[in-house]
């Protein structure tokens, strides 16, 4: 038995099969950013930092003769998101009920994957930079009309290639935003979403949790994202009427390239 | 020629099965082409055809690890004895007998066929939008 205590949770095989499909199906929608960044691992549980390949001088050295220096890490961070769920919906549902109530899971999947979009794009404070606050580019307004996005969008591909940062490209949506491009068509007729797709020759993914959008390289070794422990699912503890588990993930997220993303505000 | 990668009626093996079994197919095939490059390289003089025998035994072994790789990411068992083993520093017989013993007890090792760490196996999304 590994740490997600899994075995210990009064669930039988067909109910964990039921919430980690259901927990797939729920995340990988909104996972947005993992469509857009270099994703390595899961290195596993123990993983607890990601190597730089930097150092940093010390002030002394144990003796005289030598010098010294210490390598410099980044430490994982982990998200948990709780949830309970009825047992006896998790009964019903082994006895064939197509309708349990996951619920309390599906609003949980939703949580951390919005808290991994946020920590990727906008930054986790004190823990990880985020794509927006390293990018070394002007923030370019979207303007409030998705008719009018091709404009922003075509600015900051264009930010792009003056910076010497190949394509494809890939745009993270926010909500919001997202919703506008899909409803609208341009003058004449022609969808945005398409228009967007031509200017990026990428994927346009929607990433809950961003505000505005951001244009990102998809060349490649410009966002590193080092999974320690992939989203799992694990127990906590229960009593005679509810199951009490979690979702779970570490990680550490890195831009190597600033000059590789342009950030749009709302 | 024929099914010979089969040691029981294909017909009464599972898909799963067969799958699991062509790929064992195809870690021994890469292995053998692996020695017999070493061979191959090991008596030829000329220096051009060592480089292309080279390279075409580097794709072996990529070939080789790919189909290890597959066959230990579904098999958790498998998979753990081999964490015990493969890239671990020491005697590689006790890491072996350790390993075996650590699986034996049947410690986290979960129903074949499910990720090994328990995750939900969500991975990387590129190219999924």
């Amino acid at each position: 038995m590994n740490h997600l205590l899994r075995e210990k949770a009064p669930l039988s095989d067909a109910g964990w099969q039921l919430l980690d499909d259901e927990a797939r199906e729920r995340l990988a929608p909104a996972l947005g950013a993992r469509k857009l960044v270099d994703f390595s691992g899961p290195h596993g549980w123990e993983h607890s930092a990601s190597s730089l390949g930097r150092v940093k001088k010390l002030p002394g050295a144990p003796t005289e003769a030598v010098t010294g220096l210490q390598r410099e890490v980044m430490p994982l961070v982990e998200l948990r998101a709780d949830f309970a769920l009825s047992r006896e919906e998790l009964r019903d549902a082994d006895r064939g009920a197509p309708d349990a109530d996951l619920g309390p899971l599906d609003e949980a999947a939703g949580e951390i994957a919005m808290a991994e979009n946020i920590a990727v794009f906008s930054g986790w404070a004190g823990a990880l930079p985020g794509i927006a606050e390293r990018s070394a580019h002007e923030p370019v307004p979207l303007g409030p009309s998705a008719d009018a996005y091709p404009r922003p969008v075509a600015s900051g591909v264009e930010k792009l290639l003056c910076a010497g940062v190949s394509g494809p490209y890939g745009l993270a949506l926010g909500r919001e935003q997202y919703r506008r491009v899909v409803e609208t068509a341009e003058m004449g007729g022609y969808p945005v979403l398409e228009h967007l797709r031509e200017i990026l020759e990428g994927p346009i993914v929607w990433t809950p949790g961003i505000q505005g959008a951001v244009v990102v390289s998809l060349r490649g070794g410009d966002f590193l994202f080092e999974s320690g422990q992939d989203l799992s699912i694990g127990y906590d503890s229960h009593d005679a009427d509810v199951v009490r588990l979690y979702l779970q993930e570490s990680f550490s997220f890195r831009v190597a390239t600033p000059e590789a993303a342009v950030t749009l505000t709302p | 020629m024929g099914f010979d990668q089969y040691h029981e009626p294909p017909e009464e093996l599972s898909a799963a099965t067969r799958t699991f079994a062509r790929l064992c197919a195809s870690l021994t095939e890469e292995a053998e082409a692996i020695g017999w490059y070493q061979q191959r390289l090991a008596v030829e003089s000329d220096p051009e055809a060592v480089a292309v025998m080279r390279d075409a035994q580097g794709e072996e072994f990529k070939h080789f690890c790919m189909d290890l790789e597959l066959l230990l990411r579904r098999t958790p068992s498998w998979r753990e004895v081999a964490e015990g083993i493969l890239f671990q520093p020491g005697d590689v017989v006790e890491n072996g007998e350790q390993a075996e013993a650590g699986a034996l007890d049947g410690a986290g090792a979960g129903a074949d066929g499910a990720y090994a760490d328990s995750s939900l196996g969500i991975g990387s999304l590129r190219g999924a939008a």
